[in-house]
């Protein structure tokens, strides 16, 4: 879909520049004369949300590096120090820690997204298992951030976590001094956890790239999941009309994500973090991030660790071949009846797991999440394979333009005629 | 409608799940206080910082220590609002370890806006040997690191109506939480029964009684009166830019809320003529 640059480059300097390197061309026609499709709707804007976040995160995560110390006797007085004595270092250490919360809100309502509408199926499955390993650089990331201040969270999280490694059979006990870099969570562990935290971003930030890269060469998908027949009828330049949406989209997101900041910025953290860091002392509960819950469920209803572990690794693995266990042929669920059901079902149980996630490993809980942990699988692993081959699809308009005027919206004049 | 059915049936069975969870905690719920800093537009009543601060240094300073305290905070806008006059007479009356001076030797010296508040115990073993093997956390950040469970769905409204006070709330229930054990139960020896403590049982003795701290601004000299004052300024003490946080979020939402009105109308503009 490149190639649409309508770009001229006026005056003698800018056309001496673009002979040499076309710049301004490629961002001209990525993000001005770009065709997107005319009947998306808002949570096609998630994507410039997650761009803002990652940038966001970037942005005062290096501001914090500049005030923070990664020295396991000192780190959770500095992160205090930021607090309390840097100019607006609550501020930006709000932001940073509520931005990741925000991150992965976006992330998950991206990924819903590509699933109810089917974004993952030919030819997108490159840019799906990019997105796939953004998510899993992100859960890096943030995992590691959360270890840095230090806390009684940061530390135990830190423990459970890396000891899953010691699964492993015969080399597991071996890897887990690795990462630890001694016997326990400590000091070396702090440290390179802060080294990867500054390093993990930028790699996400390059595979963002191609992922944009990828997005751009075959096209966005659309909630009626129908290709582009023609770029006149079916669509309109990103700029103004992508963008101006977008923008808007953002800022109410900034709205959202200002809320938690400003009034509730303790709210998706746990107060054990304001405890320092103690080996001696195990907290009643350890509980991960928010984001984390729906994976820690499936990881303890496994009753054998390995398998736990596996659990937890396969359930995200599975995201990454949904393009070939997806059988259908019809991307959306708009057409699509019985998977429109399915897809409503997986989400209350995702939403379900996180829930288990969070309440202890006990009675009805287990029982609870070893249901839902099953179905999880059961969704991707045979779900989705057998309706692809049994449900009859609706009926679908013959193109983008055909199904928005279908659906009686107001004002027929084709897209290209005011632009 | 089915979205809906499964949606209403997901919350049925997640509250069946939650109201167990409650139950089994088996320490009582503080009780929601209300306090002058919550809510969007909160802010500290210097009065009660003020009077919160006499209650901290003359009862509980005595096993607290509150390292991240600096004497300059006293004087620092949001807080209890003592000129820097007043904070530097406060810090002058406590001595100090400062050195080594010219002569190689630690020496004593008035503590002045700079230094952090002084703890009670050289360290935490001191500490413990003098509270019969518990240690008395550090006041800090303590009213951000205590909270208490609240289920399903009481934590997703808390996120609407801004409830950040768990810290608070529990540390003034644990206050008043002192009461005569109930029948049958035996008290561990040094330890107190608290309907608040996890487990019922704290090492802490009852710090507070009707009359214990003078109040020269017609404050009711109760321990509940006491406890609301030393809780306050706890939370002043582990948010001290509370103040700051909640004037620029409301002006940060004055221009968020024009800037996002103003976009939605432009989009209606240039969308107009498209169908979509
Ligand atoms: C005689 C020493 C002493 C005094 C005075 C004292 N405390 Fe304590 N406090 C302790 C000890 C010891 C603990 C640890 C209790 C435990 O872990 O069982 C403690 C614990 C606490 C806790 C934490 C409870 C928890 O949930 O872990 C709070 C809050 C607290 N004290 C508040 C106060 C306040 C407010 C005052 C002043 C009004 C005060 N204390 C005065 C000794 C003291
Ligand atoms: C993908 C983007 C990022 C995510 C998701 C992320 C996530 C996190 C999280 C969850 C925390 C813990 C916050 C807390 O509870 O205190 C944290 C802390 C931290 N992060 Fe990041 N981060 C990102 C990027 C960065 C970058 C690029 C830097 C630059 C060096 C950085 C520097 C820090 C520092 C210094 C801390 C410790 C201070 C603190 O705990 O507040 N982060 N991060």
């Amino acid at each position: 879909m490149e190639g649409h640059s309508t770009y001229q480059p006026q005056g003698k300097i800018a056309r001496w520049f673009e002979s040499r390197l076309p710049l301004v061309g490629l961002l001209h026609s990525s993000a001005v004369s770009y065709p997107t499709p005319r009947n998306l709707n808002y949570l096609w804007t998630f994507g410039g949300i997650l761009t803002f976040m990652l940038i966001c995160q970037i942005v005062s995560g290096i501001v914090l590096a500049m005030h923070y110390t990664a020295y396991a006797p000192v780190s959770f007085a500095r992160v205090e120090h930021i607090m309390r004595d840097v100019n607006y270092g609550w501020l930006i250490r709000y932001i940073h820690a509520n931005g990741a919360s925000m991150f992965f809100i976006a992330v998950y309502i991206h990924i819903f997204r590509g699933m109810y509408y089917g974004s993952y199926k030919a030819p997108r499955e490159v840019l799906w298992i990019l997105g796939v390993i953004i998510y899993l650089l992100m859960m890096a990331t943030a995992f590691m951030g959360y270890v840095l201040p230090w806390g009684q969270m940061s530390y135990w999280g830190a423990t459970v976590i890396t000891n899953l490694f010691s699964a492993i059979p015969y080399v597991g006990e071996t890897i887990v001094l690795w990462l630890w870099g001694g016997y326990s969570v400590g000091d070396p562990t702090l440290n390179r956890f802060f080294s990867l935290h500054y390093l993990l971003p930028f790699m996400i930030a390059g595979i963002v790239g191609l992922h944009i890269w990828a997005l751009h060469h075959v096209g966005q998908n659309n909630p009626d999941g129908i290709d582009v027949k023609s770029v006149a009828k079916d669509t309109v330049p990103f700029t103004p009309y992508a963008t101006i949406k977008d923008v808007f989209a953002m800022v109410v997101f900034i709205m959202f994500f200002a809320w938690f900041v400003f009034y509730i910025p303790n709210y998706l953290g746990h107060s054990d973090n304001y405890i320092p860091a103690n080996p001696l002392a195990t907290p009643a509960h350890i509980v991960p991030e928010w984001y984390f819950l729906p994976f820690y469920a499936i990881l303890r209803s496994v009753p054998d660790k390995l398998g736990g572990v596996l659990a937890m690794f396969g359930a995200i693995a599975v995201l990454a071949f949904l393009p070939w266990l997806d059988t259908s042929k019809v991307r959306s669920a708009r057409y699509r009846p019985l998977f429109k059901q399915f897809f409503w079902i997986f989400a209350v149980v995702a939403v379900g797991l996180g829930y288990l996630g969070a309440m202890p490993a006990e009675g009805g809980y287990v029982i609870a999440s070893r249901i839902l942990t099953v179905y999880y699988f059961v969704h991707f692993l045979v779900i989705l394979p057998v309706l692809g081959l049994i449900e009859r699809p609706s009926v679908m308009p013959a193109s983008i333009a055909d199904a928005v005027l279908a659906r009686g919206a107001k004002g027929a004049a084709a897209p290209g005629a005011k632009a | 409608m089915i979205k809906r059915s499964i949606l209403l049936g997901a919350l049925a069975a997640v509250a069946i799940f939650a109201a167990p969870a409650n139950a089994a905690e088996g320490t009582d719920r503080p009780h929601r206080e209300s306090w002058s800093f919550a809510g969007p537009f909160g802010s500290f009543d210097q009065g009660q910082l003020q009077r919160g601060f006499k209650v901290f240094r003359e009862v509980c300073a005595s096993c607290h220590s509150a390292n991240y305290f600096y004497f300059r905070n006293l004087a620092q806008p949001g807080g209890p609002g003592f000129s820097e006059a007043q904070a530097k007479v406060v810090a002058s009356s406590y001595q100090v370890t400062d050195g080594p001076n010219d002569q190689g030797e630690m020496f004593q010296r008035p503590g002045r806006l700079s230094d952090h508040w002084p703890a009670p115990f050289p360290n935490e073993q001191a500490a413990r040997v003098a509270n019969g093997g518990a240690y008395p956390p550090d006041f800090s950040v303590l009213a951000k690191a205590r909270s208490y469970h609240v289920g399903f769905p009481g934590f997703i409204t808390d996120a609407f109506i801004q409830y950040q006070e768990h810290g608070v709330d529990y540390i003034h229930a644990l206050l008043m939480g002192y009461v005569e054990p109930p029948a049958g139960t035996t008290v561990q020896p040094g330890l107190h029964y608290n309907t608040y403590f996890p487990g019922h049982q704290i090492a802490m003795p009852k710090p507070l009684s009707d009359g214990q701290v003078e109040y020269t601004d017609g404050a009711p000299q109760t321990v509940d009166q006491y406890s609301r004052d030393v809780s306050a300024f706890m939370m002043w003490l582990a948010e001290p830019h509370l103040d700051a946080r909640k004037r620029i979020g409301f002006q940060v939402f004055i221009f968020l809320i024009v800037l996002s009105g103003l976009l939605y109308f432009t989009k209606k503009k240039i969308w107009k003529n498209i169908a979509h």
